[in-house]
């Protein structure tokens, strides 16, 4: 066995761990009918250790491939957000050893899993380094980001579990909607995960030439059946699909078509869901979320924004500032991932703001923390797959 | 407004809320209230006292937080909206009527809106840049508004408080005590770290206050880095250039006075897949090239001090550096980075004098292309005048020769040639491939033999010294934050009164769970009364309303 493989080995033992820890925090949290602290402890004592082993095997899956491609395991689009999962995994860890609360893990580990499925839908063979980031800052300043995200998305969960208990589910609200809309978004990454698993599995393929906005000739490799062409597009493979809307040079009909697939099924999913429980998926929750302490969870919120919020200003400005100087000559050039990163900043200046200056606790502060990780999402998702710049790895 | 004066005799600023010396209440409202507001200890702030005149409002106005919190949202969402389409700095176009052209073209009319809206250059647009500025001037006025009546309240802290102040404290207890109590409580606080200061029959014992600052120190790290961002403006502070040098070319150093510098080699690697590099053989199967390394080598020459200006002679090398990305040439404060290359650009090109008839040929001639000569007279007495260059010939225009550019792409040359034999001369313009003889048949022509060509580096030119500054803000705004956020201020009160009873009160600014559990220590030592929290006591008997509202 190559370190590689032994490495791709390792990332599946985490999946599955975490995949069994999930189950687990789950029964620790429905088998404790009495909301006593004691009969969690049991379950939660077993699960926290499947974490532990799911998480070691995951730190051994990023050594190992570090080792196997000369290079820290942080250089593109599968790397990041598959470190993303397990720093994701890292700061529950430090929280649940602040706290002791299974129903985090509950949330958490699902989000997590989500996330290395996602990051394994994109090219995983170990690729070289170009030249500006062939120097140690890449594993300084990467490292510290992803980091920082791991624990600011842990704010997030603890605000979705505050969110789960308090919004009433019963009456109409725009909290309620806001809420599923949650839900559902995370069940359109599992459409997204699996329509590129069906598509690639079934071997789908259809190449397009095209003309691009800047009126040169390109080709492109369909991975999904065509729903839109490219800009004056002209079939290369015979069998494949007619596309039904051309859409022009501005837009990139090839990314469209993975996003219409993926939403269509994702919501397929989403729909078989509720008709088979008959309830929101925020409903499914609620029963596990019955004897969450909010206070506890407001804490948690609070705790790791305070975590992560120093750490993201190292890794995503400060030491981003240096390599960019070294590198670009410039520390600063409003390229689209810098300004992202400025404004997940200031998104969580703006927070501790509201919260230790207006009283902002609570479920308002539940809310901000969801929006927190959506912004860290759209940086790590939209950024480097729609808006073109100089991060653009993937 | 009038000053306040307090029934302990002490005068306070208006729009105090709290005596600064025994910490009674001032106003009604705090009068009343079960808990008093410790925020800032409830001390005049400005904004909360005058608004009266014009800079009063201004004042109030940067100093609420809610104004301070809007600024940043606008912010966010108008570096949000710079990211829709790229910036012009991102677009291959340079000119503001070939930008707006762009704009349209490649985005349509969704372009030409971000164009018209300015969108294109958000960030240093003009609304922006205020924006930032107001930014600023609200970290400075909430800080001042906050920090100095804070500071004062502080430092002039009394030990001995009224008791009115300590039963509206959060934590607080009341009951016998024995008479040692105060010194064994000393003691214990002592033995906790706590500052212990005290006057008569009470003791104030305080932790952590060095906490509070945090957000003012991190707050001015930011106006320190905002500070040096400003300071580029200032000539002198930064220089940017780009300087595009050939193999083999020395150029002065644009913006850095006495400075040359030489290449002596361009060199772009791509990834081979072999020798070591089998492990990404997948990957470049499938992206294709990958590039490894952009590298210029360079020698750095400096002007001899006393040497006379324009005397070529009189440099003397610095030293020899391989310039590549992430590893920029540093000296004297400015950097030089590979950041551009072109490949295979025209040096000079070799052509042979010949007969057309005979194809005998009358010797040859190179033609730098960068730096050609007037005349190029061959041993054989044959003669080659150069009447015109056009290093990057682009067609004729009313009969005249044009070039797009200055960089040899496509060099055109009119040429007169002289020969012993036809010693009036013949014209004809060359350009490759291609040969037209404007006046007639001639006789002789330049054949092309061949090409040389070289690699261009793209380097820029770069000081800032800023730098430092901004290191300088960044590093104090960390130091704030983790001040502020990984500390806290506590402090207990403690009185006996001369009946023997304890009055205990306690307050932290965050983290109370940690203020207890030292309490809990104090009181088991020191046998004090046991305490309440108050707060928690309030929000069980709303919850207790609450529900009895719901039964009811």
């Amino acid at each position: 066995m190559t370190l590689a493989e032994m490495s791709s080995n390792l990332l599946y033992v985490a999946f599955i761990a975490y995949l069994i820890a999930t189950f687990v925090f789950g029964g620790a949290v429905k088998g404790n009918k009495q909301g006593t602290f004691k009969s969690e402890k049991r379950w939660g004592i077993a699960a926290i250790t499947i974490t532990l082993i799911g998480f070691a095997a995951n730190l051994g899956y990023f050594f190992t491939r570090w080792g196997a491609t000369g290079h820290p395991p942080l250089s593109n689009m599968f790397e990041f957000t598959t470190a993303f999962g397990m720093t994701l995994v890292g700061g529950f860890i430090i929280l649940y050893f602040l706290y002791r609360t299974p129903v985090l893990g509950m949330i958490v580990l699902p989000v997590a899993l989500l996330i290395i499925a996602f990051a394994s839908m994109f090219p995983s063979e170990v690729s070289p380094l170009i030249p500006a980031l062939q120097t140690n800052w890449l594993a300084i300043h990467v490292s510290t980001v992803v980091i920082a995200e791991g624990i600011l998305a842990i704010s997030a969960a603890a605000g979705l579990i505050y969110l789960l208990k308090v919004v009433d589910l019963t009456k109409k609200s725009k909290q309620r909607f806001w809420l599923e809309a949650i839900m559902y978004s995370l069940v359109l990454v599992v459409g997204f995960v699996v329509a590129s698993s069906f598509f690639s599995l079934t071997g789908y393929e259809a190449e397009f030439n095209y003309v691009d906005k800047e009126d040169n000739e390109a080709a492109i490799t369909y991975a999904m059946p065509p729903v839109f062409g490219m800009n004056e597009y002209v079939a290369l493979t015979d069998d494949a699909m007619t596309p039904l809307v051309e859409t022009p040079a501005m837009v990139h009909a090839g990314k469209l078509t993975t996003v219409f697939w993926s939403v269509l099924f994702g919501t397929v999913i989403y729909w078989l869901i509720r008709l088979i429980f008959r309830k929101r998926i925020a409903g499914i929750l609620k029963p596990f979320v019955k004897n969450v302490n909010l206070q506890l969870m407001d804490e948690i919120n609070y705790r790791a924004i305070i975590i992560g919020f120093p750490i993201f200003t190292l890794g995503a400005l400060i030491f981003a500032m240096i390599w960019a100087q070294i590198a670009w000559s410039r520390f600063w050039g409003w390229d689209p991932k810098e300004v992202w990163a400025l404004i997940t900043w200031l998104f969580y200046a703006a927070y501790l703001h509201l919260r230790l200056g207006k009283g902002w606790q609570g479920e308002k502060s539940a809310w901000l923390a969801v929006i927190g990780f959506a912004i860290i999402m759209f940086n790590l998702v939209a950024v480097n797959l729609i808006i073109a710049g100089l991060h653009s790895y993937a | 407004m009038e000053n306040l004066q307090c029934q302990c005799g002490h005068t306070n600023p208006p729009g105090t809320k709290l005596c600064e010396s025994c910490g009674r209440s001032l106003t009604e409202k705090e009068q009343n209230s079960k808990l008093v507001d410790m925020r800032y200890e409830g001390t005049a702030r400005r904004s909360q006292t005058y608004n009266k005149s014009i800079i009063d409002k201004i004042w109030n106005f940067f100093s609420s937080v809610k104004v301070g919190v809007s600024i940043i949202v606008i912010l966010l969402v108008a570096a949000a909206i710079g990211t829709i389409l790229p910036q012009q700095a991102f677009v291959p176009a340079s000119t503001e009527a070939t930008i707006k052209d762009y704009y349209a073209d490649t985005y349509g009319s969704v372009g030409r809106v971000y164009h018209f809206l300015g969108f294109h250059d958000l960030y240093s647009s003009y609304w922006f840049i205020a924006l930032v500025g107001m930014l600023a001037i609200s970290l400075v006025i909430a800080s001042l508004d906050r920090f100095v009546p804070l500071y004062k309240s502080l430092k002039n802290q009394r030990v001995l408080r009224h008791p009115s102040f300590m039963d509206k404290q959060r934590i607080y207890a009341e009951g016998p005590g024995a008479e040692d109590t105060l010194l064994k409580a000393e003691e214990k606080l002592k033995e906790l770290k706590y500052n212990v200061r005290t006057d008569k029959n009470g003791l104030l014992a305080e932790k952590g206050r060095f906490s509070r600052w945090g957000p003012y120190v991190n707050h001015i790290g930011l106006i320190i880095f905002l500070f040096g961002v400003m300071l580029r403006m200032v000539p002198g502070f930064y220089i940017d250039e780009s300087l595009w040098l050939r193999e083999g070319e020395t150029r002065a150093i644009p913006e850095v006075p006495g400075y040359y510098l030489e290449s002596k080699n361009f060199e772009l690697e791509n990834y081979t897949g072999e020798d070591g590099e089998e492990v990404f053989g997948e990957a470049l199967d499938r992206v294709g090239t990958v590039a490894k390394n952009y590298q210029t080598d360079v020698i750095l020459y400096q002007k001899a001090e006393e040497a006379l200006p324009g005397a070529s002679d009189s440099q003397e090398a610095v030293g020899e550096y391989a310039i590549r990305v992430n590893q920029p040439l540093k000296f004297d404060g400015y950097a030089i980075y590979q950041m551009d290359y072109r490949l295979d650009e025209l040096k000079a090109m070799k052509f042979a004098f010949t007969n057309k008839e005979t194809e005998e040929s009358l010797g040859e001639l190179t033609i730098d292309l960068i730096d050609p000569e007037k005349t190029y007279e061959l041993e054989s007495g044959a003669k080659v005048e150069l009447l015109g260059y056009y290093p990057d010939f682009s067609g004729f225009e009313g009969g005249e020769p044009q070039t797009a550019t200055p960089l040899p792409n496509n060099p055109g040359f009119l040429v007169k040639l002289t020969t012993p034999e036809t010693p009036e001369g013949e014209t004809s313009f060359i350009t490759i491939q291609n040969t037209v003889e404007p006046l007639g048949e001639n006789d002789y022509k330049l054949t092309f033999q061949s090409v040389e060509t070289r690699d261009v580096s793209g380097l820029t030119v770069r000081k800032d010294s800023t730098l430092p500054i901004l290191g300088l803000g960044g590093l104090i705004f960390m130091i704030g934050v983790a001040q502020g956020m990984y500390f806290n201020h506590r402090r207990f009160w403690i009185q006996q009164k001369a009946d023997g009873t304890i009055l205990l009160a306690g307050h932290t600014n965050k983290n109370w769970f940690g203020l207890k559990k030292d309490l809990d220590q104090v009181v088991d030592y020191a046998s004090l009364p046991a305490y309440t929290d108050q707060q928690d006591e309030i929000d069980k008997k709303e919850k207790a309303e609450k529900e009895g509202e719901a039964l009811s």
